[in-house]
């Protein structure tokens, strides 16, 4: 017997497997940032003093950061529409788009994490920084996995939609929405730590 | 039964199929739930065995503190136990990680990953779980956290010593063994979290055609449960785990007060962090913890029951319901381990509240269990023992939490014997016993042969009578209040002096436990080669679907798609030729 | 989505995704210039939460499809959604209520 529901919808449930399975997934990940959100209230208003973000960062590179994840984010949904559309060719150039925000966004981080570190400035210094570091990390780290899956279905994992469209079809569908959840972290990110 | 088990040269197909792959594609990174089930039981029963082991040298310093341990001390190293006496600091790694073993790396394992992974696939007719793929990760990742848990011992400075709490600022300046605590915990969640995405999507998508929700056994909707309790409990103490080490290794402050001094000292971190954070992120996912231990137990208690009174379990709706709300519930009571931290009036009688509803569907759980007795045509067999016996000791553990979920009395109970009673009581003669039987229960269909029933009963009882010994007395320990963790077991106060004489009889207890277990473990070898063989794949006459398998169930479980007909439980239904009606056979047309 | 969407349906979800670029963007502008305003703390939460959340929604509703979506994944949304609200109350709730 094969595992059913693979790739069609079971019919009461309309999911197939996958999806259900990323969005519990999604779900858990909303709890891990939630603890960290949670956490940078609890300290902030537990502090005798905490420092605006736009003392501490640097706004016009988080805005343009900000503006790569969304595009990143339209070029995902994208991908999927092409196969949905049954062209190859535009999924792999919207598929590589993708991959090549992410890898712009990670560059622009990079630059971020370096200036504060070159300039003495450490997660120890305070518990703004600590949060800082450790919420745009985390989902810097998570920006990485989403990179390395697409960058796989950019590359060698494309195969699958000359042997099995529609299952594949169903997988960008499904690294999308964890790329788009990715997005989503961001934009209440943005403003939290760098605005307020 | 026998028109819808295969025919020999189906099964054969099936087998055949299997046994085209090498011997590690079948028994070592194995994508078969079953095979991947047996894994989590090894390694799960293999951990117990570890952190019982720890509890026993506990319980030596705990009889006789400042006595060489016999035999033993030698081995333990001049770090741990000078001329055989155990040191406080290797009391307290004892005690950290006895706790962390049992709970992470042994019951829940146990009860999820072994008994979860193998039974829940063929109780709802289905070929594997969703992921096969994603199964075989989550037993590694498992196995990889469980030894970098275990070789926390041979850190410089030992293994954690924190408690399995690890609460800061103490856990923060501890050994590096703490270290490796925090990034083995990592594993466990990642390990955890992977398990529960694929055991909702298993139950939610896979179940055969005619089993609807209300057609499930009852140990498939509490793993249901307990799957989202794992999902959405776990990330904050994953995130907070990660928070833990940035203080430990980058020297932040997420959990550092400031001004703390240490050894005369003043700690040079920046502060400003809030150790009651850490305790609000650990708990938050500790008190769902705590149903993720108890709920599957009692989905095996309900199989057992039914099977062994063969009736009905009484109040079926009940039970579903009363596992749902209890796992919501779970998510809104944790602070109730924290009203000693110096908590306002009003936040407290919150988690009170909340606390005292909870209890309410763990009593219409047990309630409903009682019920079923009455009225029973009772078989005694091993598995039943364990089952009756975990009533009335679940409901010892479950009163002895009402004093520790109220405030006033918590004042006076929290973090004494008192508490370590109550949470073992649940937990040992609780949960334990429902996995043993569960193990009673299941051994024939995954061996094709029952497990000697006297040994069974020698373990039985030796294990109650012995577990009584042990966390009975706590009670009263508790009540005088002798304080956990203490390393000489409350020599040092005057207000324990009386209550002393206890620990000697506690630790006897826990060594005859010990001996009791051996039963156990010779059963469960022996009878795989020399345990009577079963003359049919449903020797207990069950009515659920993981019986209507062959023995043992075939890769792809089901050689032909299953049907399901009517509810998990009927036995005994009037007019019926056979006294019980498994779920998968169509019932003949009235004449 | 459904998996039975013709590509003629498609480009007309084509067409709602850029629009909701579009107004991302906007709202991106928006959120920064609020910024400006230094506000107090408490309307420059609520502001930035709000323009947030309207942010979100938009990339869950449409670009994750997430209002088209069936019963199950909302009511694993909610529940998840109460929980987190949980997290993020009842701890601050705590905070302020001291016995001291």
């Amino acid at each position: 017997m094969q595992i059913p529901y693979t790739v069609h919808a079971r019919p009461d449930t309309g999911l197939f497997n996958a999806k259900l399975g990323v969005w519990l997934f999604l779900a858990s990940e909303v709890m891990l940032f939630g603890a960290l959100f949670s956490s940078y209230v609890l300290l902030r208003t537990g502090a005798p003093s905490w420092p605006h973000g736009f003392e501490m960062l640097n706004i016009p590179l988080a805005t343009l950061n900000t503006v790569v994840l969304i595009t990143s984010s339209i070029t995902m949904v994208m991908a999927w529409a092409s196969l949905k559309m049954h062209d190859f060719a535009k999924y792999k150039r919207y598929i590589g788009a993708t991959v090549g925000l992410g890898f712009f966004f990670l560059i622009i981080k990079a630059f971020e994490y370096g200036a504060k570190f070159s300039a003495g400035t450490y997660p120890s210094e305070s518990t703004f920084l600590a949060i800082y570091f450790t919420l745009t990390g985390l989902h810097g780290l998570h920006v990485v996995g989403g990179m390395i899956v697409n960058g796989y279905f950019w590359g060698p994992g494309s195969k699958m939609w000359h042997t099995e469209p529609e299952r594949f079809t169903n997988r960008i569908e499904v690294a999308g929405l964890y790329w788009h959840f990715v997005d989503l972290v961001w934009i209440f990110l943005f403003p939290v730590l760098y605005l307020l | 039964m026998a028109h819808v088990a295969a025919t020999h040269h189906d099964v054969h197909e099936a087998i055949h199929h299997a046994e085209e792959l090498s011997f590690w594609r079948t028994y070592v990174f194995s994508l078969d739930h079953k095979v991947i089930g047996l894994q989590y039981l090894i390694t799960s029963l293999l951990f117990l065995f570890v952190g019982f082991m720890l509890m026993m040298l506990m319980r030596w310093q705990l009889a006789y503190p400042g006595q060489p341990i016999p035999i033993i001390g030698n081995w333990l190293g001049e770090m741990n136990a000078p001329g055989g006496i155990m040191l406080p600091e290797f009391y307290n790694q004892l005690g950290a990680m006895h706790g962390t073993i049992m709970v992470f790396l042994g019951v829940v394992p146990l009860a999820v990953g072994a008994f979860g992974n193998y039974i829940v696939p063929l109780q709802i007719g289905a070929p594997d779980m969703a992921f096969p793929k994603l199964n075989m990760a989550s037993y590694w990742t498992y196995l990889v956290g469980g030894m970098t848990m275990l070789s926390s011992f041979f850190m410089p400075g030992g293994a954690a010593n924190s408690g399995w709490t690890s609460y800061a600022p103490l856990s923060v300046i501890a050994t590096t063994g703490q270290t490796v605590w925090l990034i083995a915990m990592v594993f466990l969640i990642t390990s955890s979290l992977l398990g529960s995405v694929n055991f909702i999507v298993t139950i939610v998508q896979l179940r055969a055609k005619g089993m609807t929700f209300m057609r499930l056994p009852f140990f498939v909707w509490a793993q249901l449960v307990t799957a989202f309790l794992l999902l959405l409990a776990f990330p904050p103490l994953e995130a907070a785990a990660v928070m833990q080490l940035m203080d430990r290794l980058a020297g932040t402050s997420f959990f550092m007060p400031s001004g703390l001094v240490v050894a005369g000292q003043i700690l040079d971190v920046s502060g400003g962090g809030s150790p009651l954070l850490w305790q609000h992120l650990f708990w938050f996912l500790a008190h769902p913890e705590v149903y993720v231990l108890i709920l599957p137990a009692m989905g095996i208690i309900a199989e057992i029951l039914a099977n062994n009174t063969r009736k009905p379990i009484w109040g079926y709706k009940s039970l579903v319901y009363a596992a749902i709300f209890l796992g919501f519930m779970s998510f809104i009571v944790w602070a109730h381990h924290m009203f000693l931290t110096g908590m306002g009036t009003v936040i407290s009688a919150f988690f009170q509240t909340t606390t005292m509803i909870i209890s309410i569907p763990s009593v219409i759980i047990l309630t409903a269990f009682f019920i079923s007795l009455w009225g029973a045509s009772m078989r005694f067999n091993t598995q039943m023992l364990f089952a009756l016996a975990f009533l009335p000791m679940f409901g010892i553990g479950g009163l002895t939490g009402l004093p520790l979920g109220l405030a006033p009395t918590d004042i006076h109970l929290h973090d004494t014997y008192y508490v370590i009673g109550h949470f073992h009581y649940v937990v040992a003669p609780g949960t334990i016993f429902a996995l043993f039987a569960g193990v009673y229960h299941w051994y024939p269909k995954v061996t094709g042969r029952k497990m000697s029933e006297s040994l069974g009963k020698i373990h039985f009882w030796g294990s109650l009578v012995c577990m009584n010994g042990i966390f009975m007395p706590m009670f009263i320990q508790g009540l005088a209040g002798v304080s956990r963790r203490l390393y000489d077991g409350g020599q040092q106060y005057a207000h324990a002096q009386e209550v002393l004489q206890w620990n000697e009889f506690m630790s006897i207890a826990a060594w005859l436990l010990a001996i009791f277990q051996l039963p156990f473990i010779i059963n469960f070898f022996l009878s795989l080669k020399r345990g009577r063989k079963v003359e049919s794949d449903n020797p207990w006459e069950a009515t659920t679907l993981e019986w209507a398998t062959p023995t043992p169930p075939p890769h792809g479980n089901f050689v032909h798609p299953i049907e399901v007909y009517r509810g998990p439980y009927e036995y005994s239904v009037p007019n019926h030729p056979t006294d019980f009606t498994p779920q998968h056979v169509p019932e003949p047309a009235k004449a | 989505m459904s998996e039975t969407d013709s590509p003629e349906e498609i480009k007309k979800h084509v067409r709602v995704y850029v629009n909701v670029f579009v107004a991302l963007m906007g709202l991106t502008v928006v959120t920064v210039a609020i910024s400006y305003l230094h506000l107090s703390v408490v309307p420059a939460v609520i502001l930035a939460l709000i323009v947030a959340t309207i942010k979100g929604s938009l990339v869950a509703s449409y670009f994750m499809h997430l209002i088209n979506e069936k019963k199950l994944i909302f009511a694993t949304l909610i529940l998840t959604g109460i929980f987190f609200a949980a997290l993020m109350s009842l701890p601050l709730i705590f905070q302020n209520d001291k016995f001291y």
